[in-house]
């Protein structure tokens, strides 16, 4: 078995031969260990480690608590992770991290979600071992933390209690209860960063609970590095290699869950926050989609542009709870949390009626949108009217508009039939009659979802069947390869 | 882009030069230099070696674990005239560097990172970012610009006594905060030249530091968050301040915010001044009681103590014993609004920004940035700083007398060079020295301990 090297030299970390991890129950996926994996094990496992990965990601998106989170990745993992055999928890959990590798290496955009979920998890796992597990795994680590001798703890006593209540902790500091590590403080940027930690002399003196913390960060910066060498291993040698067994299996699990997830029961009825983007492109209207470009590029919308927007969103069938992580998510990065709670989350529950004289207010119709009248810093309205010839060629060329189909449009816009120049572009767009003409952009929109899902009903099933062969493959080679220090 | 070129004898050019104004012309000239000025400024004045000595660490001798291609990866960049802006001027010893400085003559030279290559070099080797920095200084910028919101007497550029103790705030919450909080020794304070301080940290972690670490600690200093949405800029929460903070504010904010700013500012004198400070207040009810107590009191104003202090008691009163923590803790907001120091971060996250070199002469106001003692920077008097063409009179009048250390000797700058030696340059070359020398032992001794082949 090969010694991992890290990069840096002042982190020297001991080889990790014999035992698979610190922790019985916790590995760092420092090394693929030698297994043989059946093959359908190998695709199955790595997507129920993916069901775990993506709930993370949904709740992270949801604005969840951290402890809501811990409660979530705790449940996804009971439920997603267990094996028959239980023996064999521990080798799922290591093989279906290693495939998951293979899969998310490929792009820095995968590359950065599965560092982003895995660190997550990572960091709520080890928040749950117990202290000797947690010890064993910073030793692991090599992390140049020194616990805090007796003698100094009593002197700093105070100050670390003020640190603690100025963060929120409430920390009891009776010895036994409160750890301290002293690390350099350049070790924890991210505690020195938001003032969570007491420092002195150049050293920060880090409560255990933030040990987490650093831990987490470790463990990313390892995987970072990892990735990109399997990355390098994979587009080199692996892909070619595999490309009959293994490499149809990695494309498809990916693709596969980042796509639309048409498995749903109310398929068009419903959008959830994952689909959101994909959706946008597929099946809203030239309106609603301008108004969620401009909303994902300034983070910010006017009122008029938002009741648009919302309400529009309200009838695709977001509820309410997605509805204010997705205007958080925005607004977030323009305002600050603090303000969209305050200023926008209100207004947001009122058009779903959950707020003041309840109204449930319903999406605005082609013709009230129409007569809008959208002024400096607003992007409402019906781009067909409202928008200057240039910008709405440029508009619906990126829509995907032909040319032929666009004289078309233009035509009628020219006559002021901004409904039928709104048809004809659903009709360019989706290859398909629209007999009825559009006069509603949930319409537009649900009669796109139908047509769209009609699609893919009938295309054929992207795996292929032999790759589903039962015979026995030898993972730990491959799984080696994957470390890339051959 | 080190430059050999044949220089003219400096001396020759200097003491016959016409253009050295006479004595009693002085009050007709601008308070700007002109470029010819410049140039007796750098042959006489500017402290080259201490600069070279300075951007070397030590690795300037003859010891053996000296790296003599370190000044060489400096990157130092000029501003010339007609805004003429050259990067990547690097120097492998004391001459190239006087040299350049001296027939270059720039504007302003500007300080960048030690790269892992020479930078005169970057275009021979192929691929991008091949050239990446690998040490520089820990570096900080306040400018008094950033405090418009909170100051009177001057806006912008301006700078004046009345607003100048801000900055004294600034260096001295940095500067203890810098060496017992983070453990650093060798900081060099530096009067920008017009409206500001900049900060340099030496120290060989400082200089290491990454730009994550980098951004650490800047935002560990970071309180002020304003943009023009929000009306209340300083959000101080938690039961308790951070010992940083509750330090900073009992040891120098509270009395700067009460015995100085309250009144040089009038913060609470005109009713447009006490809104933005009852705006931050989050109890309605207790604003409008003193926007009502104040409104009354504007006719009869007790000429014995100052409105300022009298109202700021009367807020303090009414806030401090309000059962809401949150209201309790405006004082400190307030006081922090009004004082904690502001620093630009952008300047500090990025090792390769770049900064202006102590000692260079500010083209707007002629002054010299010389550094500042933070152990006394409370008598640090911007409007007394030495300017370039009172610096040219005093050689006037010191004639030919020659003076062993230099003809900086001979004027007000002696004081600044002295300091910048006795209490940074000469104890940050001990360190290196020392350091330099203990690991070179270290790996001798390592190597002595490797079993040989």
């Amino acid at each position: 078995m090969q010694v991992v090297r890290s990069h840096q030299s002042h982190r020297s970390f001991s080889s990790s031969s014999g035992s698979v991890s610190a922790s019985p129950t916790l590995p760092l996926y420092r090394s693929a260990p030698e297994l043989e994996v059946r093959l359908e094990d190998f695709e199955s496992f790595a997507i129920d480690r993916l069901r775990v990965l993506k709930g993370i990601s949904d709740g992270l998106s949801r604005g969840k608590k951290p402890d809501e989170m811990e409660k979530l990745v705790n449940e996804l993992w009971k439920t997603n992770m267990r094996h028959q055999d239980s023996s064999q928890v521990l080798n799922k959990d290591i093989i279906s991290h290693f495939v998951l590798r293979l899969v998310y290496c490929r792009t820095e955009e995968l590359r950065k979600w599965f560092l982003s979920m895995e660190s997550a998890l990572f960091r709520h796992r080890f928040r749950n071992q117990t202290a000797e597990a947690q010890r064993a795994i910073m030793e692991e680590f090599d992390l140049p933390c020194k616990a805090v001798s007796n003698a100094e703890f009593e002197s700093l006593k105070e100050k670390l209690g003020q640190v603690a209540r100025s963060i929120g902790h409430n920390l009891s500091l009776s010895t036994t209860d409160a750890i301290y590590y002293k690390v350099p403080f350049e070790e924890v940027p991210e505690l020195v960063t938001g003032r969570k930690v007491f420092i002195n002399q150049g050293y920060a003196y880090v409560a255990m609970n933030q040990v987490v913390s650093l831990v987490a960060t470790i463990f990313r910066s390892l995987l970072s590095k990892a990735l990109i060498l399997t990355n390098r291993k994979w587009a080199t040698s692996i892909r070619e290699q595999e490309q009959h067994r293994l490499t149809p299996i990695v494309e498809a699990l990916c693709s596969s869950y980042l796509g639309p997830d048409f498995s749903q029961p109310k398929e068009y009825g419903e959008i959830s926050l994952k689909d959101i983007d994909q959706v946008a492109k597929s099946s809203f209207p030239l309106c609603m989609r301008h108004l969620f470009e401009k909303l994902r590029e300034d983070h910010h919308l006017k009122h008029a542009g938002r009741m648009q927007l919302g309400l529009f969103l309200k009838g695709v069938g977001l509820n309410v709870d997605d509805s204010l992580a997705f205007w958080r998510e925005e607004f977030s990065k323009k305002v600050g949390l603090e303000k969209f709670e305050k200023e926008y989350a209100y207004n947001i529950r009122h058009n779903y009626g959950k707020e003041g004289k309840k109204t449930d207010y319903t999406p605005y119709s082609c013709q009230k949108i129409i007569l809008s009248t959208p002024g400096v810093g607003d992007h409402h309205g019906c781009p067909y009217r409202h928008f200057g010839e240039e910008n709405l060629r440029a508009a619906l060329s990126r829509m995907g508009v032909n040319s032929r189909a666009m004289e078309d449009v233009m035509g009628k816009v020219r006559n002021r039939d901004y409904q039928l120049a709104c048809t004809l572009t659903f009709e360019a767009l989706h290859a398909a009659p629209c007999d009825a003409g559009i006069n509603h952009p949930n319409q537009y929109f649900s009669d796109s979802q139908r047509l769209l899902k009609a699609k893919k009903d009938s295309s054929t099933n992207v795996v292929d069947a032999s790759t589903s062969s039962m015979h026995r493959l030898d993972a730990g080679n491959l799984l080696r390869n994957i470390r890339g220090n051959s | 882009m080190t430059r050999q070129g044949a220089y003219k004898e400096s001396d020759d050019m200097l003491i016959d030069e016409p253009k050295l104004p006479q004595q009693g012309q002085i009050a007709a000239l601008p308070n700007e230099f002109n470029p010819s000025y410049l140039k007796i400024y750098y042959s006489k004045l500017f402290p080259h070696a201490d600069l070279y000595r300075w951007m070397s660490y030590g690795n300037d001798g003859k010891h053996p674990a000296c790296d003599s291609s370190y000044l060489g990866r400096r990157e130092f960049s000029y501003t010339l005239d007609n805004d003429i802006f050259v990067r990547y001027n690097t120097f492998n010893s004391a001459t190239e560097l006087e040299n350049s400085i001296k027939d270059k003559c720039p504007l302003k030279i500007d300080i960048g990172p030690i790269y892992n290559l020479n930078p005169a070099h970057r275009n021979a080797y192929a691929g991008d970012n091949v050239l990446t920095p690998v040490e520089r200084e820990l570096i900080f910028d306040i400018d008094m610009s950033d405090y418009d919101d909170v100051r009177y007497c001057c806006s912008g550029a301006d700078v004046c006594l009345n607003c100048w103790p801000l900055m004294t705030v600034a260096v001295k919450v940095i500067d203890t905060s810098l060496r017992d909080d983070f453990g650093f020794r060798h900081i060099l304070w530096v009067y920008s030249g017009r409206r500001g301080v900049h900060c340099w940290v030496c120290d060989r972690k400082a200089r290491r530091l990454t730009n994550e670490q980098r951004a650490a600690v800047a935002d560990y200093f970071r309180v002020y968050k304003g943009n023009e949405n929000n009306y209340k800029k300083v959000s101080l929460m938690g039961q308790v301040l951070h010992p940083f903070l509750a330090r900073s504010y009992t040891e120098v904010l509270k009395e700067y915010f009460e015995t100085k700013l309250l009144t040089s500012q009038n913060l609470l004198s005109s009713e447009e001044r006490y809104e933005k400070i009852l705006e931050m207040i989050p109890d309605q009810s207790i604003a409008s009681e003193l926007r009502g107590k104040w409104q009354e009191s504007r006719r009869s104003s007790s000429a014995k103590e100052d409105i300022n202090i009298v109202r700021w008691e009367q807020l303090k009163q009414l806030l401090q014993k309000h059962k809401a923590q949150g209201v309790r803790r405006c004082v400190e907001e307030i006081v922090f609004t009004y004082t904690y120091p502001r620093l630009d971060m952008e300047v500090s996250k990025h090792m390769n920004h770049l900064l202006k070199a102590p000692f260079c002469v500010h083209p707007k106001t002629g002054r010299v940035c010389v550094p500042i003692n933070p152990n006394n920077c409370e008598e640090f008097d911007p409007t007394t700083v030495p300017t370039l063409i009172q610096l040219l009179e005093e050689l006037n009048r010191e004639g030919l007398r020659s003076d062993v250390e230099g003809e900086w000797n001979k004027t007000s700058l002696a004081n600044a060079i002295k300091l910048f030696r006795s209490s940074f340059l000469q104890p940050l070359l001990k360190i290196c020295k020392e350091e330099m020398e203990s690991s070179y032992n270290a790996k001798l001794q390592q190597s002595k301990n490797l079993l040989s082949w």
